[in-house]
């Protein structure tokens, strides 16, 4: 059997899509065959909720009179780029000042997002088009023209779990790390997670409507770092850090429920986002991959206190057990993304479905199938 | 061994002759953790006292003697749960087991009692919801 977007869309239309989160359906697996989860299911909703460092919004202000051809930028005092046009900006979500490293782009946006009023103040040298040389003013979501929340990588395909063999206490992007191998942090939904359910973006790729911090918004592109050739483990899943996702969404319809200002100790600031995709069971193929389990998906254990070598690997199921035995220690495992925000928004966006709010689209370009990773090399 | 203590202080006393008296007569470490000082009127100070329990005891009645009212503080981590998105950054450097987070429903646990106050979660935490409290 095999079912089309159409005839997908189109019982979601007269409210009878079975739509179903991704843990429900590994769940279901233990006692179904893809063919019978095929016959059962129409769409499997998947999520995750992490720390997503590159993210950011696009902003226009609008035009001051006496216009302004804003070169140097700053919303509350951090520094944003004034790389695009008169009054465009681009505030990443790492940006910040370092005086003041705990308050910084993802901030900004998370402000915005809460309905906050910010304080705007730019510079520019003065033109003949743009007269005026600097301005101070506020603003906020109603006062501006576009807001939209642009990410160039997020909702990495599995990620590498970090330990620090040295004997000191890093600070990291993946949290605290403490000496000796004493935890291990990950941060990845596993089962739950959007590209680990569709593992060669079969029904992932440009224009794939999603779930993006409370609206709907769309996969935008393949995201930066995008890597098809990581191995893969007997489940065809990539063992570590492979495949991304650039996604778009407008900044109005997003609640700071699911997106959050953050700030890693020695490291700074980054932004947690909360994406939703839902995979249509177009065949028994995509049956078959979405009942993937936790103890079928390796990851890599990647040592932060030595370069970043890899030194083994594990499977979320003795991640999510709170314990991994590793070169023969117990080692306190614990996770970097929510596995509870992640499961509230599969649950939202299989009501959104199933309730005819959210339809399925299919993708207007696939994904590449050919990618690795250059380095950057030193001169 | 380490305690803290809250000192009311009059007007006419000043947190610097305290704190030298305190290294000079009973050599006791100590750090001022926070001191708020009303002008002209009384002020209170949050120190910490580093030296064996008996030089502690000593110095305590000491400062009551010069008319001032001291009292033992305890600290206690205080979270803001209602911030927390259950990610699970702070339970990695949790060893007390204090804060945990597991199946079935992943949400973050945080019990007190378990809490020896090593204060790591406060720089492990990405949104910043820890706070130490101090209560008499
Ligand atoms: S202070 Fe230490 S023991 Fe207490 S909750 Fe924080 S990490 Fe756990
Ligand atoms: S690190 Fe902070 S936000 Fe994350 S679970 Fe702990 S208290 Fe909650």
């Amino acid at each position: 059997m095999r079912k089309t977007y159409e005839e997908i869309n189109e019982k979601i239309r007269r409210g009878q899509a079975v739509v179903m989160t991704a843990e429900e359906v590994s769940e279901m697996a233990k006692t179904m065959s893809p063919k019978e989860i095929l016959d059962k299911v129409d769409v499997v909703t998947t999520a995750t909720f992490g720390a997503m460092c590159s993210s950011g919004a696009i902003l226009n202000f609008g035009h001051a009179v006496p216009g302004i051809r804003m070169e140097k930028i700053k919303v509350n005092g951090v520094p944003v780029s004034g790389g695009l046009a008169a009054v465009d900006t681009y505030v990443g979500a790492t940006d910040c000042d370092e005086r003041n490293p705990k308050y910084g782009g993802a901030h900004i946006i998370q402000d915005l997002i809460d309905g906050k009023t910010l304080e705007l103040e730019a510079w520019g040298k003065g033109t003949d088009c743009y007269p005026r040389t600097h301005i101070k003013t506020e603003i906020s979501l109603e006062t501006i023209n576009e807001a939209v929340l642009f990410n160039p990588r997020n909702s990495y395909q599995n990620y590498n779990v970090a330990v620090n063999t040295s004997d000191k206490t890093l600070h990291t992007y993946m949290g605290t790390l403490l000496p000796k191998m004493k935890n291990a942090s990950y941060s990845s939904a596993g089962e739950l997670s959007p590209l680990i359910n569709d593992p060669e973006c079969r029904t992932i790729g440009l224009g794939t409507r999603i779930f993006l911090c409370g609206a709907q918004g769309y996969v935008a592109w393949n995201g930066t770092q995008f890597n098809t050739s990581k191995p893969v483990n007997k489940y065809e899943i990539p063992v570590g850090n492979a495949r991304t996702l650039a996604m778009i969404g407008e900044m109005r319809e997003m609640t700071s429920r699911f997106l959050r200002a953050a700030y890693f100790e020695k490291y700074g600031v980054t932004i947690y986002i909360g994406v939703g995709v839902p995979i249509p069971l177009l065949d028994e193929d995509l049956a078959h991959r979405v009942s993937i389990r936790n103890s079928e998906i390796e990851t890599s254990i990647e040592d932060y206190g030595n370069g970043g070598e890899l030194i083994g690997t594990t499977d979320y199921a003795s991640l999510r057990s709170g314990e991994i035995e590793f070169q023969g220690k117990k080692i306190h495992t614990a996770p970097l993304s929510s596995l509870a925000k992640a499961r509230e928004i599969a649950d939202m966006l299989k009501t959104w479905i199933k309730d005819g709010q959210f339809e399925l689209t299919a993708p207007v370009r696939p994904m590449p199938t050919d990618t690795a990773m250059k380095t950057l090399k030193e001169l | 061994m380490t305690r803290k203590f809250v000192i009311k202080f009059p007007a006419e006393q000043t947190g610097d002759s305290l704190t030298y008296n305190l290294i000079k007569k009973f050599d006791i470490r100590i750090n001022i953790l926070k001191a708020d000082i009303d002008a002209g009127r009384s002020g209170t100070l949050l120190i910490e006292l580093n030296a064996e329990e008996e030089k502690i005891q000593a110095a305590v009645d000491y400062i009551s003697s010069q008319g001032m009212d001291i009292s033992p503080v305890e600290t206690k981590i205080k979270l803001e749960a209602e911030k927390c998105i259950s990610c699970g950054a702070c339970t990695s450097s949790c060893l007390s087991g204090a804060l945990s987070i597991s199946a079935p429903d992943w949400n973050l646990r945080f019990e007190p009692e378990k809490c020896i106050v090593c204060k790591l979660c406060l720089k492990a935490c990405p949104l910043q919801l820890f706070k130490i409290e101090f209560s008499e």
